[in-house]
């Protein structure tokens, strides 16, 4: 028989305003098993845990309930009390009278009945727990960053720097990201390129970075410490080694209607081609979809003018694979779709364009060499309105029901830009509000409007028309003056919302790792750890958690790496010990358990069986600890209840359950 | 046992949570002070597959009204599969709770994620409402009963 | 059923085989048993006739076992189960050789007392020499005839067909017994109101004296240790009489054997009070089949069974 302690917690007045403390206290003491309780203000305090340790030495307790918020919140706080004052950690349980009870009732009878309840459950689940302990397990000191943008970077800069090896995975042929794309950057106004590209040139030169571009994750296994990733290396048909990155393959190229990429379509490439300059590596990849040679077997030209003997037709994918003991996703984002928005007429006019493609055409190395025209005609444009929140803060399934949160800010630095080289051009914002909480953000926004004349509008834009003529007109609604305004225009620019990177569903499916609904990966707390998945060992960097700026991004980006390298530098890892367990007296060996594991951690041994009247060589379910993440799917698929689950056992959830329906 | 007509009719609820979805579903209806009745008691397991049959008939045979699961949505389950394997499993073991004649509305399966609060609190308040028309479980209680 | 013996015989004698496990006349002519024939000398009480409907795969588990192949008389549905305890890793194909037999459909003593025979001394016809069309039936009160598909046990009425998935050698010729669909009983509860569904059951369930026969019969059910006989769920609570098992264990136990049932019929057949446990099973059967595709359980040693795999689109729980 358990001596167990109880514990109620009063969360100052959290709990104890709703549920009768003391009630559940008096109670407890009536539980079988149970030889002490208390209650106690703040049992998370220092005070309050030196309760606990002290009701153990004194009452020589074998078991702990503590009544109090989520095990999400305090299991660990409690968990190392008790470990402390002397008894296994996995002797406590915490019955949740916070969030799952006073926090949603407001009837202090009831309140206190449903706390009575689950502090019993707790009790019945206690008096059938037994110790367990941790095993160990190893740590591969090298991590993998999923993304080279400017927060894959970043990350793998500040992992580098720490000592550790890190690779990057990149999906396109070179990193960079969307910052690459950007021309000036917010509030400085100083050049994207001039910051982003020596930091591109140092993870390059890094001795501790391996960058694998045009590579993609193609499988995931293994746990914190010791994951084994697959990258599939997309056959460039461009020898890495030999290339010396002179060019002349992409000026002779005769295939030369594919859209950018890198330019959002606006202009078209090669098909043998690196999307940018400044691209990293400078070795161009042949879009076998594009190139003569693929399609037709003829042409073969970059071949014949390469001096250096680079092109490689036969070139294949390769695999790779790798042990990291880290995993940071670092995929970024994309600008959403815009077909659905027809009332801004952006597939019907080429001078409706989005704010990244204003980024392309008002950047020196962009489609129009820098020159602010319009695409259709190639004029200046006289008049722009910019149209914010296209799908951001959207009621409908169009659009994204959050905040984007840059595109307020990188629509005063274009109206600032524009205004500044181009003083004749007409500058109109519509705007819902403008939001610019960051340093030196409103101050920037302010100089817009007033020391650069920008027109902001609070309202949204109703319907854009292309005229015959050429120009669009725009209507829309000013909400400050209370009517309805019709302007013409000669261009729009749609602050179109930023969603995830569409790979990003997939390889959060890999890595086990948990998306919201709207595909940004969850964090394992939202406040407390913000850089961490859920999943052990996965941690996030950049927008792949929510949107934000590049300064929050590298930010984000260095926490990222903080929580990776604090990780690498552990030897050992102690893995969780409620994993599944097979009796193997009662085992039937039929593999059944097996098929439903999603870790290969149960296989089979004939081994030697000895029990009450039995002594027999048996085939019997194995279980591999360090590969078991104790998800339980084993036990319900084994009929006999030969596989049970350590620290959530059959019978402790019976036992919860006849405590509930008491 | 005769019930009192005018006493309110306060059903028994099990909810099982998966730890990483929907157990922090309920905490995050709990934290945004989103109400449902007490009636519904939550017990936590690491993930929707490791709801044995045997969990549920077990409630019902000890006087539960109705037994809810909630789990990650299909596709973000903590352990990849989980889900897959026990919507399968509850899908048949609901199919044949119906073909004996328990009452279709007892059991339920709802994908509750770790940022749906909100459903969560609706999900309960509807369930609750619903065994709460269905009345009092007997049926379970009493399929094989000894004349 | 000479020829039988005489191949028996011959692989006893060659070594090929230890043991043989088939039917051996029981006390009443309707009721021949399972057992061992450890020699020639002793297949004198050998018995294979229309009464034979016992199926044997499930005693392979135990001869598995045993030193030396054990000869097997698997009829085509028997040959299901094998495949799927086979799958199981439960028997040892290399300590088996199974010798197929031609089936005519199975009848049974309780059949004939259904269709108003009663108090049966000794039936002919059974013997499966020729066609199998008319039994003649002594009894206390004279001798009677009937159709011998009339005394044929349900399962032959919808029987999946005469093949054999897995055997060594044939021997006997079968007929097709078809003549219902597999699913019409279960259709006929569905389509009742839910009242009348739980009446029916409960009806049925209330019968029952839990004297283990279906668990015990039942190829799929094969445990070690029975969940109702172990600790593991304090289920065992034999004292109790309001207790868990009591309630549950027809649900759970077909739940157990759920995409593992081969359908073979044993469990009714063998039940003292009539329980038409089948449909149990097969309701799980039909639902498998209308939401993941037919599946059909000992068809292959091979794979994952309908409960230890999933498609992302599968159906929601509670919409069937």
């Amino acid at each position: 028989m358990q001596r167990i302690g109880v514990f109620v917690c009063h969360c100052g007045s959290n709990i104890a305003a709703t549920v009768d403390v003391k009630k559940v206290t008096e109670t407890a003491l009536m539980e079988p098993g149970v030889v002490h309780a208390e209650d106690y203000q703040y049992m998370c305090s220092e005070a309050g845990q030196a309760k606990i340790a002290a009701a153990i030495a004194e009452k020589n307790l074998t078991g702990i309930v503590v009544c109090s918020c989520s095990p999400r919140m305090h299991e660990t706080t409690f968990r190392t009390c008790a470990e402390r004052a002397g008894i296994n950690p996995y002797m406590v349980e915490i019955a949740n009278i916070r969030e799952h009870c006073s926090w949603i009732h407001k009837d202090v009878e009831e309140a206190t009945k449903k706390a009575v309840i689950l502090m019993r459950a707790a009790v019945a689940k206690v008096n059938l727990n037994t110790p367990l302990k941790p095993g160990e397990s190893r740590v591969t000191k090298r991590a993998l960053v999923i993304g080279g943008g400017i927060a894959g970077i970043q990350t793998a800069l500040d992992i580098a720097d720490a000592g550790y090896e890190v690779d990057i995975v990149e999906k396109t042929p070179s990193i960079g990201g969307r910052m690459s794309q950007l021309d000036k950057t917010f509030p400085t106004l100083d050049c994207s390129a001039c910051i982003l590209t020596p930091k591109m040139v140092e993870a390059a030169a890094h001795d501790k970075i391996n960058i694998y571009t045009y590579s993609e994750v193609e499988q995931v296994s293994g746990f914190v410490g010791d994951f084994t990733v697959d990258i599939r290396k997309k056959a460039r048909s461009v020898d890495m080694n030999k290339c010396t990155g002179c060019g002349l393959c992409q000026e002779k190229c005769p295939s030369k209607k594919t859209p950018s990429e890198f330019n959002r379509g606006l202009n078209t490439r090669t098909a043998i081609y690196t999307p940018f300059a400044q691209a990293i590596p400078n070795v161009p990849v042949i879009d076998r979809e594009a190139c003569i040679k693929f399609k037709t077997g003829k042409c073969g030209l970059c071949s014949k003018v390469c001096a250096a003997g680079a092109i490689d037709y036969e070139q294949k994918d390769e695999i790779i694979t790798r042990k990291y003991g880290a995993i940071v996703v670092a995929t970024g984002f994309d600008v959403i779709k815009l077909d659905k928005y027809d009332e801004y007429a952006y597939s019907q006019s080429r001078d409706v364009i989005t704010s990244l493609e204003l980024e392309r055409i008002m950047n020196a190395a962009g489609p129009t060499k820098g020159h602010l025209q319009r695409l259709s005609d190639g004029r200046e444009p006289k008049n722009i309105v910019f149209v914010q929140c296209v799908g951001s803060r959207c009621a409908d399934e169009r659009g994204k029901s959050y905040c984007s949160k840059i595109c307020c800010m990188y629509t005063a630095k274009h109206a600032m830009l524009i205004r500044d080289k181009y003083p004749d051009v007409n500058v109109t914002v519509f705007y819902i509000d403008v939001r610019t909480p960051g340093k030196n953000f409103d101050e920037f926004y302010r100089r817009a409007v007033e020391e650069y004349g920008v027109n902001y509008i609070k309202g949204q834009v109703g319907k854009v028309c292309p005229e015959p003529d050429g120009s669009l007109t725009v209507y829309a609604s000013d909400l400050l003056d209370n009517k309805q305004l019709r302007m013409s225009a000669d261009m729009v620019v749609l602050a179109a919302a930023i969603e995830p990177s569409a790979s990003v569903r997939q390889i959060a499916t890999m890595l086990t790792a948990s998306i919201d609904t709207n595909n940004f990966l969850t964090e394992a707390h939202p406040k407390l750890r913000p850089v961490e998945s859920p999943t052990a060992g996965v941690f996030l960097s950049g927008v792949c958690q929510g949107p934000k700026d590049i300064p929050e991004t590298v930010a984000q980006a260095g926490a990222a790496a903080v929580k990776a390298i604090g990780l690498l530098a552990k030897d050992k890892l102690m893995t969780n010990p409620c994993t599944a367990k097979a009796d193997e007296l009662m085992c039937n060996g039929c593999s059944q358990c097996a098929n439903v594991c999603p870790y290969g951690a149960i296989s089979y041994e004939t081994r030697l069986v000895m029990g009450p009247g039995v002594r027999e060589n048996r085939r019997v379910a194995v279980v591999n600890n360090a590969l078991c993440q104790g998800c339980g799917a084993c036990t319900v698929t084994c009929p006999s209840g030969a596989m049970d689950l350590q620290g959530f056992s059959n019978r402790q959830i019976i036992a919860e359950v006849d405590a509930i329906c008491r | 046992m005769p019930m009192n007509d005018n006493a309110e009719f306060r059903p028994k609820i099990v909810a099982f949570c998966c730890n990483w979805c929907s157990y922090a579903g309920a905490d995050l209806a709990g934290s945004s002070r989103l109400t449902y009745p007490a009636d519904v008691k939550i017990i936590k397991v690491p993930c929707s597959c490791r709801v044995n049959p045997m969990f549920i008939l077990r409630a019902f045979e000890k006087g539960a009204d109705g037994v809810i699961m909630c789990g990650c949505h299909p596709g973000d389950c903590h352990y990849s599969t989980g889900n897959y394997y026990a919507r399968r499993r509850m899908t048949l073991l609901f199919s044949m709770l119906d073909y004996i004649g328990v009452e279709h509305g007892r059991t339920r399966v709802e994908w509750v994620s770790a940022a749906e609060g909100v459903k969560f609190s609706a999900t309960m308040n509807e369930f609750v409402e619903k065994i709460k028309s269905l009345g009092k479980n007997v049926r379970l209680g009493d399929l094989r009963c000894r004349s | 059923m000479q020829e039988l013996i005489n191949r028996t015989k011959e692989l006893l004698a060659d070594g090929t085989v230890a043991r043989v496990l088939g039917w051996r006349r029981g006390d009443l002519p309707t009721n021949p048993e399972p057992a061992y024939f450890n020699d020639g000398e002793s297949l004198s009480e050998f018995v294979y006739n229309g009464f034979c409907g016992a199926n044997l795969s499930k005693y392979m588990i135990e001869a598995s076992e045993l030193d030396g192949r054990t000869l097997v008389f698997l009829k085509p549905c028997d040959t299901y189960s094998f495949n799927q305890l086979l799958k199981e890793n439960r028997v040892d194909r290399e300590k088996a050789y199974i010798i197929g037999v031609g089936c005519k459909g199975k009848i049974s003593e309780a059949s004939l007392n259904a269709i108003g025979i009663k108090n049966v001394i000794d039936v002919k016809g059974a013997e499966l020499t020729d066609a199998c069309d008319t039994l003649t039936i002594e009894t206390l009160t004279g001798n009677t005839t009937c159709a011998y598909r009339d005394a044929m046990l349900e399962r032959c009425h919808v029987c999946r067909g005469k093949e054999y998935v897995v055997y060594d050698e044939l021997i006997g010729d079968s007929a097709d017994t078809v003549d219902g669909d597999r699913f019409d009983e279960v259709r006929k509860i569905e389509a009742m109101s839910p009242e009348e569904r739980f009446a029916f059951f409960k009806a049925e369930l209330s019968k029952c004296i839990r004297c283990n026969a279906c668990r015990n019969v039942c190829p799929a059910c094969s445990c070690r240790k029975c969940v109702f006989d172990s600790t593991k769920f304090d289920s065992a609570q034999k004292a109790n009489s309001d207790s868990f098992e009591e309630k549950m264990f027809h649900i759970i136990r077909a739940f157990h054997v759920a995409g593992r049932c081969t359908d073979c019929g044993e469990c009714s057949r063998v039940c003292p009070q009539g329980i038409p446990l089948h449909l149990l099973n097969r309701k799980f059967i039909k639902d498998i089949n209308t939401l993941y595709g037919d599946f059909c359980a000992g068809e292959s040693a091979e794979g994952a069974t309908p409960l230890t795999s999933f498609t992302f689109g599968d159906a929601e729980p509670g919409t069937v």
